[in-house]
């Protein structure tokens, strides 16, 4: 509609592509970015030229070129390899995830790339040095359960990258080459803002990683490994009291009260630290070196330390802002009722097992008292990691109860198929309750006596759900099949030893391609059956892995071949042609 | 990649048999009174290799809970005594005395397994060493006897020999044998075999050397359930092909 003497407001389609970047840079996640660049070719065009993060969940769902092509902005990357149970040992260590063709690729279209994140890739040297050469603005690199390369590598980056800010190294295997690579930072260089390099396990030059620590004022983060001696770390809270985050090194020493009065003087002065966690082979003589900043802690990692007793307790006790709280279950069913009624703002807890393998002659430290007793004193909890050896189908409905807001719910039983260890009967209704009342649940890991009336419940009420994990449960096909019809956002399912085969597969092709993957193994699928899901399929790739060693062709084999591991997922790329012999995609 | 850290656990072989506890029921530890019911156990895992188990019905389980009392493993075999509830089921697999490890269960991640491993061990060895050190008085080691609710400690300087600990355990615990320089040749053939982790984190028969070397060597003792200390002089050796990543 024109007006008399002004000029037309231009139609909405017709604005400039800048206007519609804009906007979109209002759309907080990923999939909203997506679906609307599904609108029109205006909006794709508008969209993907604009993106400035990436995210790449299964680095073989698209060839990296592609993926650089299409977003040809994109500033901060991420790229995840493995599926999760490789994390298990239980994928064959060639499997592949090369973060090589990644790094090539952005190397190529993204000269201004700021961030990279690897997780669970294979990183070499060659990559890290590529990354340190190619990008002027390097500023971020995250690797995370990444193995294939060595100190040479980080020495590359931190020679290289005159603008880093990040380096976090989590959980990598990385072999020590004894080279300098603090060393590396430059003397000018001064805008580190977060470093860790707790696994690696090597001597660092402390000298060096003093002035360093000394001359990065914005330094937030500083995460040590084991080899820096208790009496270090006080030194270098010293020179960086504005941290907000800690990992701490080797944290044991014979208890000396001039070094307690080291330690606790250089706590008391970061007031600005929030965030707790290192190796810890802690000793309760210096826990109360703590007391002074447990107030302002939201966030605890005591998943390694191997403390128990009172101590441990009294000091969690003083967290009254925690948010998050990692603990091993030597703090026992009792310290978890004082973290219920100390830390009311908690939100996440992991309690990890102590002995797993019962070595230590089978203690048990922690029931599902623990469990409920948190549940059902702090409001905000919403993600359990629970490691335990017992549970009872009455817990489970008081926790599910108690705790309508969980996300997340882990729960691993030390024994595969453990019953109600009262009522002998299988956990459904235990976990029945949980998806039936948590309806906002994302991801949920199942474990102990279960049969296939659980999964009916699932199916039907687990909405939201967007990754499983299952082990040693169900007793037929109609397990997964309630799985895969039901579960309308489902993205991971990752499932082993239960008596799943190929009919509930087969049955829902059509599921596993609105899904990211699918993983099983000790399962009841033949190699026919893969063959017929991945004929069926074209747009997912089935790989059969077999342990190394074993290269059978799978062509050779008959229909009913047992096929051991099963991975599944949706990619655009076709077939990777990266494959060791022991995987075959059929 | 650096070669993960190995873990120290007893790997068994599989299915390592017998279920000759059955007549020994009436002394096995419990806390209730004999002939009363006792809880059953947990499920057991899965043998050493991956075979799945029937997807019901309770497996007779190792016992680490501190409440359980010690039912036999065989308890649904038919020869039970008089009390045992019928709903005990039959275990397959026996009873391992450190679990038969399942690949990847319980889930723990790679990396965390490694970084405990290396923990837990130095923890032991400081505790440890530090116990001999003090020790020109005494020798504090934890015994702890597969099925009890709760370990013990006992002073191997009180002992001079081989006869004298095995009579001093005796005490504590009912019913174990020893090695070649060992007692009890009425037992011989029975329940319970006396072993001891060593300074490398090894688990061994107690009777093979001498005793100042084995006090030397000693961290701890463990009274194991005889059918499950099937070859167990050189343990690691036979597990480095079982530990995964």
């Amino acid at each position: 509609m024109g007006r008399a003497g002004g000029p037309a407001a231009p139609p909405w389609h017709s604005l400039p592509d800048e206007v519609w970047e804009h906007a979109f840079s209002f759309l907080p996640a990923d999939a909203d970015r997506g679906a609307a660049a599904c609108a029109c070719h205006g909006w794709l065009r508008a969209e993907r030229r604009s993106r400035r993060r990436l995210v790449v969940p299964n680095c073989y769902a698209t060839d990296p070129r592609d993926a650089v092509d299409r977003f040809p902005s994109v500033r901060a990357a991420e790229v995840k390899g493995k599926p999760h149970f490789a994390d298990f040992g239980l994928l064959p260590p060639s499997w592949g995830a090369y973060a090589a063709p990644w790094v090539a690729a952005a190397a190529d279209g993204w000269p201004l790339l700021e961030e990279l994140s690897f997780k669970r890739m294979f990183v070499t040297d060659e990559c890290l040095e590529m990354i340190a050469s190619s990008f002027r603005n390097f500023q971020v690199l995250r690797l995370n359960s990444c193995e294939g390369f060595t100190t040479a590598g980080l020495a590359a980056i931190t020679e290289g990258c005159r603008n880093l800010k990040e380096l976090d190294l989590q959980e990598n295997y990385i072999d020590d080459c004894s080279s300098h690579w603090l060393s590396n930072f430059p003397e000018c260089y001064t805008s580190l803002e977060a470093l860790n390099f707790s696994c690696l396990h090597g001597e660092v030059n402390f000298t060096v990683l003093e002035r360093l620590v000394s001359r990065c004022r914005n330094l937030k983060t500083l995460k040590l490994n084991n080899a820096i001696p208790l009496d270090n770390v006080a030194s270098l809270l010293r020179k960086a009291p504005q941290i907000i985050e800690l990992g701490t090194g080797k944290f044991s020493a014979d208890y000396h009260p001039d070094l307690f009065a080291k330690v606790e003087a250089a706590f008391a002065g970061c007031t600005s630290l929030r965030r707790l966690s290192g190796t810890w082979d802690a000793v309760p003589d210096y826990l109360p070196a703590f007391y002074c900043v447990c107030e302002g802690l939201t966030s605890l990692n005591l998943s390694y330390a191997t403390v128990q007793g009172p101590e441990l307790i009294k000091f969690i006790s003083r967290c009254k802002n925690l948010l998050q709280l990692w603990v091993m279950d030597l703090i026992e069913d009792h310290g978890l009722s004082v973290v219920a009624s100390s830390c009311s703002k908690l939100q996440e807890l992991r309690v990890f097992p102590s002995d797993p393998f019962g070595h230590n002659g089978g203690q048990v430290f922690l029931t599902e008292r623990g469990l409920v007793d948190v549940s059902a004193s702090c409001p905000k909890l919403e993600s359990v990691l629970y490691f335990c050896s017992r549970m009872t189908n009455e817990a489970l409905v008081m926790i599910a109860k108690n705790r309508p807001n969980f996300t997340c719910f882990r729960l691993a039983l030390l024994e595969p198929r453990s019953p109600d260890y009262i009522t002998r009967q299988p956990l459904d209704a235990g976990f029945s309750a949980i998806v039936e009342s948590c309806k906002g649940l994302r991801r949920l890991s199942m474990s102990g006596l279960l049969t296939d009336l659980v999964f009916k419940s699932i199916g039907a009420h687990a909405d939201r759900l967007e990754m499983l994990s299952l082990a040693f449960a169900g007793d037929s096909d109609l397990g997964l099949n309630d799985i895969l019809s039901g579960c309308k956002s489902l993205k991971k399912l990752e499932i082993r030893d239960c008596p799943f085969g190929d009919k509930a597969l087969l049955a829902n092709a059509a599921k596993l391609e609105t899904m990211r993957s699918l993983w099983m193994n000790s399962c009841s699928l033949t190699v026919g059956g893969c063959r017929l899901l991945a004929l069926k399929m074209p747009h997912l790739t089935v790989e059969i892995i077999n342990d190394p060693g074993e290269t059978c062709p799978v062509e050779s084999l008959p229909f009913d071949s047992p096929v051991e591991k099963l991975y599944v997922y949706r990619t655009l790329a076709g077939p990777r042609s990266d494959t060791p012999d022991c995987v075959q995609i059929v | 990649m650096s070669p993960p850290l190995e873990l120290d656990y007893i790997g068994l072989s599989a299915a390592a048999g017998g279920r000759a506890d059955d007549d020994l029921k009436g002394t096995e530890l419990r806390l209730g009174l004999p002939g009363c019911e006792s809880p059953d156990r947990r499920p057991a895992a899965a043998a050493t290799t991956l075979e799945l188990l029937p997807a019901k019905g309770a497996k007779r389980g190792f016992s680490d809970e501190a409440v359980a009392p010690a039912p036999a493993a065989a308890g649904g075999k038919g020869k039970e005594k008089s009390g045992d509830e019928k709903d005990k089921k039959v275990a397959a697999p026996p009873q391992p005395a450190a679990k038969a490890q399942v690949v990847g269960w319980p889930p723990i991640r790679s990396y965390r397994k490694n970084t405990m491993a290396t923990t837990t061990n130095q923890l032991k060895s400081g505790k440890e060493d530090s116990d001999a050190k003090q020790g020109q008085e005494f020798l504090y080691v934890k015994v702890s006897m597969d099925g009890a609710p709760y370990l013990r400690k006992v002073d191997l300087k009180t002992y001079k020999n081989y006869k004298e600990l095995s009579v001093g355990l005796e005490k504590m615990f009912i019913g174990f044998s020893t090695g070649k320089d060992g007692v009890s040749e009425n037992k011989k053939d029975g329940e319970y075999v006396l072993t001891y982790e060593d300074k490398d984190g090894d688990w061994m028969l107690v009777g093979d050397v001498p005793w100042e070397m084995f006090t030397e060597s000693c961290r701890r003792l463990r009274v194991m359930k005889g059918s499950d200390a099937v070859g167990l002089a050189a343990p690691r050796a036979a597990d480095k092909s079982k530990i995964k990543n």
